[in-house]
Order: C-alpha cells, then structure tokens, then sequence
C-alpha cells in the first residue's frame, strides 16, 4: 500500500512535522477530523501574532492598536470572500461555528418568510445543526417540516429534489457533503431546481468547503455556512455566506454591541452588512486563524489537497473492502467518499469498535454522527466513522486497517 | 488468536448472554437510554412474592452495556429488590474506584467490570442496566 511517488515526496506543507499536536502523540493515528481538524504551526503563530502585536477591541477604536485589529479581522473576511468566491466581503458573516451559522439563518430568514402550512424541506442525511433549527420553526410558524430521502447509497438526484418539492416550499436544506455518506452532493443541480420553485437553498457547507474547491457563484447557492475548526482553524470562528440583497432583508439575530448604527431610550438603527449580524465584541483572534488557514490551503492548493484526500481515501476503501463482516455505508465506490467512510463491523457495537481502535491509539468516531434520523433510515442503530485530511499518509491507513481486521477476534468471535 | 479485548468474562456475557431474551412472565418492565452511545436496553423483571423470581433484558448496546445487563440479572434473580439495591449501591461504588475487596467480592462476576472506574468514557455503559434496576424497582414498589 503505497501513495503515488507524486504526493508522498510532495512538499513540507502536506508534512505532520507542521501539526504540533502530532509531535506529542506521535504514536496516534488521527482519522477524526471531519470532527475537527489538527491544527498547524502557521496558524497557532498567526493566532498567538495578532494577541501579541495587534490586539484591541475592532471596529470602533480611535487609536493604532483598535485600528490594526479591525484590519487583521477585515483582511481576514475578504480572505474567505475570495476563497469561496463571493461577490462582495458584505456577504460574509464571522459566527461560532456552522450550527450558529444555521441557527441565524432559522431565527432571522426563516421567521420571515416561512409562515403557517408552509413547507421546510431538509435532507434526511443533515446533522442534527441543519435540522432541529428547522424542526424548531415549523413548529413555532405551523410549517410542514419534510425529508427528502437518499437512495441506500447516500445519493440525491435532481429527479428525487423535483418530486418533493411544492408551491409551498420555502426552503431546501442540504449539506454539500454529508457528515456520515461523504458523499458530494450536485449543489448546483439542487440550487437551479430550488430556484425555479421559488424555494430557497441553504448549504451546509461544514464537511465541504475544508476539502474542495467550493465557488459560491458557480454552486449558486442562497446560503452557505462553514466552520473554521474543520479546515485548520481555531474552533470558535465559523462562516455564514449569504446573497446580499437576501442578507440585507434579514432581520438581526442577537443584538447589542458593534451591530447598531444609532440607539435611542425607543429604537435603533441597525450597522450595515455584515456587522448588523456580529453582535458584541468579535473573535478578531479566531478570524486572523481562519485567514492563516484558508492561506496554508491555498498555498498547498485545494486540487493537490484533493488529489492526496481522494488517494488516502481509495486506499482506505479497498482495504476495508476486503475484510469480511465490514459493510460500509452509502456507496461502494471510493470515488464516491470524499475523505469519510461510515461503517459497522458485524457484531461488534461501533462503541467498542472506537474503544479497540483507541487501545490501539488510533482515534475515531463512533455513534450516531449528530445524525439520528439517518440513522433510523438507514436501519443501523449507530455506526463508527473514520474520516481523514491531507496531513494524513498511507502509514495511517496501514494502521487503521491492521486494527479493523482484528476487531472481531478481539471481540470473541471465531475462537 | 489475540486476547479478548475486555476479558473472556465480559466477551462470554456479551457474545453468549444467558438473560438477553423476552420474559412473557414479567410484571415490571423499564427502559434505559444512553442517547448519545446508541445503547438502548429493556429490562424485564418478574417480581412476586417479594423476590425477584425471573428476569431478562433486550435491545441493544456495545459489549459492555450488554455484558454488565446479563451479569447484573445473574445475580439479582432470586434475591429481593432491598438486596438488588444493596448490590446496586456496591456496584456504583466499584465503577467510582471506592470499593473494598469484600465488597468486591459480593459482586462476583460484576467484579469483571471494575476496570471501568479507570475508563470514564464507558461508565454511561457499564451502569446503564443498573440504573434503569433501579428505576423499575422504585416505579415498581
């Protein structure tokens, strides 16, 4: 089992030596990241930089400090403008994290447009953060809450989102890729569908963005959301991208500091686009990572990323093809999983599954995947999940299907 | 062959339960959720007399949920539900590395599952089919 000459003597930036945390546990496998992502050293410099030479409170100081915080967390917008390839930096919200993001997106759009028996269409596949959002405002406006459904191999087709669809659909949810399939969605295909409907399409983005070239334009998606802590970043820094004229006639979500134009004993006048949505002091800290992340992926290339993640993950595959009484769930193909593969071992509960691999100092996830309908869907109660990045090798891999092929045996089985 | 990954009593319990099955004479029936693991069991118990004259579980949940469900229902046939308490309270001492070695061994093959006060991720596990005990019992009576 050996990656093509071409990325193994690849450059520095593919190199674990660049992840800190693997210089302490260097004996462990890391194959959760579309939980989270390690962390490199460029980004924990750039973070630990900004706190040391340009900290102040943003976006209202009248002196230098205030001033070079406001653009570090500027620069830091137009960095993930440009690196979805949105129209304009207005339409880029700094967040916590994808499920605020999705949260926002509920309270503020959602209460404004969707009213009582209309119709909220979500995939059945989405994490619950792109689900109970929507579960909560049907119930509040007497909406219809729908699921659309996926072949057993994890596949939406344009076919499947036409019949669903109704005069009353407001909106469409669906991750690009989703969290347990890790399979790619036709985003585009969906969004051209839902816009013919008159139905809006919101992007989970949050499994996407960190592991392929996404183009906000090109998707055209209404909405899309990301976390920052799944593509190298800091956790606590996530992304709402939203159309402008569609942002612009939202209501604000939380409000208070840094959101208001004027205030008085009766009202107020809300900040323009985006700061009307970034209500309180800011995590400038967690922007300037995001940005020192979004430049390490550009400077590796997304494609080369892509190349490497789809080599790892083919090899993955076929390894666990081969070994009996592992069924791996959604499609068949490797070329159909986008660096995560979900799957059960007969017999044996995906909580000890994780708890064998972990003796074995190799981390995944086991569970439900904070996808419990799915779940129920697809028949299994729970599933384990290893999902990996580019700073992953096929040493890894070794490792992960050396220990799968001991599972059951270490369980009691064939003795 | 490796050696069994949580030891051959819990891998025996787990693979070959003597309890896990329906119990059509059961009066008291009581479900137990770990939400977040998955593991979802229901015990059975058939209480007359003042004894616990037969028991069993169902549903599912990894080995050590399932093996500590099998375990506990050996030992609580036959006995009163004060006594099944009583072997309850040891229990929860053992998973919080409070017990003392007579304590311990009141609780006979449930002592396979001591390691579990050094492993807290599986406590929820290991205590689930004890606690959801309980809960019968206190409803029950």
């Amino acid at each position: 089992m050996h990656l093509t000459g071409e990325i193994m003597m690849n450059d520095r930036l593919f190199d674990k030596d660049n992840f800190p945390v693997f210089s302490k546990y260097k004996d462990t496998v890391y194959l959760d990241s579309a939980a989270t992502t390690q962390k490199p050293m460029q980004v924990l410099k750039a973070v630990q930089k900004y706190y040391e030479q340009e900290n102040a409170n943003p976006l209202r100081g009248l002196y230098e400090l205030s001033v070079k915080a406001t653009e570090a967390y500027e620069n830091a917008r137009e960095a993930v403008r440009a690196f979805i390839g949105a129209k304009s930096s207005k339409e880029i919200v700094f967040t916590r994290n994808a499920t605020e993001s999705l949260n926002l997106i509920a309270y503020t759009l959602g209460r404004e447009i969707v009213g009582n028996g209309d119709e909220i269409l979500v995939a059945v596949s989405e994490h619950h953060s792109d689900l109970l959002p929507w579960q909560m405002l049907a119930r509040e406006k007497g909406a219809v809450l729908k699921y659309l459904e996926p072949t057993q191999y994890g596949e939406y087709t344009p076919d499947m989102l036409k019949g669903a669809l109704t005069d009353k659909t407001k909106i469409f949810a669906i991750a690009q890729v989703s969290n347990v399939f890790g399979r790619v969605n036709p985003i585009k295909e969906l969004a051209a569908i839902c816009h013919e409907n008159g139905t809006l399409i919101v992007c989970d983005g949050a499994q996407s963005v960190p592991h392929m070239a996404v183009d906000v334009n090109e998707l055209d998606v209404d909405l899309l959301v990301f976390s920052g802590h799944k593509m190298l970043a800091p956790m606590g820094i996530g992304v709402l991208y939203g159309r402008q004229e569609l942002l612009e006639k939202m209501p604000p979500f939380l409000t208070g500091g840094e959101m208001i134009e004027y205030v008085t004993r009766e009202g107020a006048t809300y900040a323009e686009l985006p700061h009307k949505f970034e209500a309180g002091t800011v995590n400038v800290g967690g922007a300037v990572g995001l940005h020192a992340a979004i430049d390490y992926i550009t400077e590796l290339g997304m494609e080369a990323i892509e190349k490497r993640e789809r080599e790892l993950t083919s090899l993955a595959f076929e390894g666990m093809k081969g070994i009996p009484y592992v069924n791996i769930i959604g499609s068949q193909n490797a070329t159909e999983h986008s660096g995560i593969i979900t799957f059960t071992v007969e017999g044996v509960h995906p909580h000890d599954i994780a708890a064998i691999f972990d003796a074995d100092n190799i981390a995944i996830r086991a569970g439900h995947h904070c996808a419990q309908p799915l779940h129920s869907f697809l028949g299994v109660p729970s599933s384990a999940r290893m999902s990996l990045a580019f700073y992953n090798d096929s040493y890894d891999i070794e490792r992960f299907i050396s220990t799968l092929k001991t599972i059951r045996g270490r369980m009691g089985y064939g003795r | 062959m490796a050696d069994s990954f949580y030891g051959e009593v819990l891998a025996d319990h787990n693979l070959h339960p003597l309890h896990r099955h329906e119990l059509e004479s059961a009066n008291f029936v009581c479900k137990g959720l770990n939400p977040t693991c998955g593991d979802d069991i229901e015990l059975h118990l058939d209480i007359r007399d003042g004894r616990i004259a037969d028991g069993s579980f169902t549903g599912i949940g990894c080995a050590i949920s399932q093996a500590s469900a099998d375990i506990m229902l050996e030992l609580i046939i036959g006995k009163t539900p004060d006594e099944a308490r009583h072997l309850k309270d040891l229990f929860m001492k053992m998973i919080a590395g409070e017990i003392n070695d007579d304590e311990l061994d009141e609780l006979e093959e449930a002592g396979a599952l001591q390691s579990i006060s050094k492993m807290p991720a599986r406590v929820k596990c290991a205590t689930l089919s004890w606690k959801t005990m309980e809960k019968l019992l206190n409803d029950a009576l």
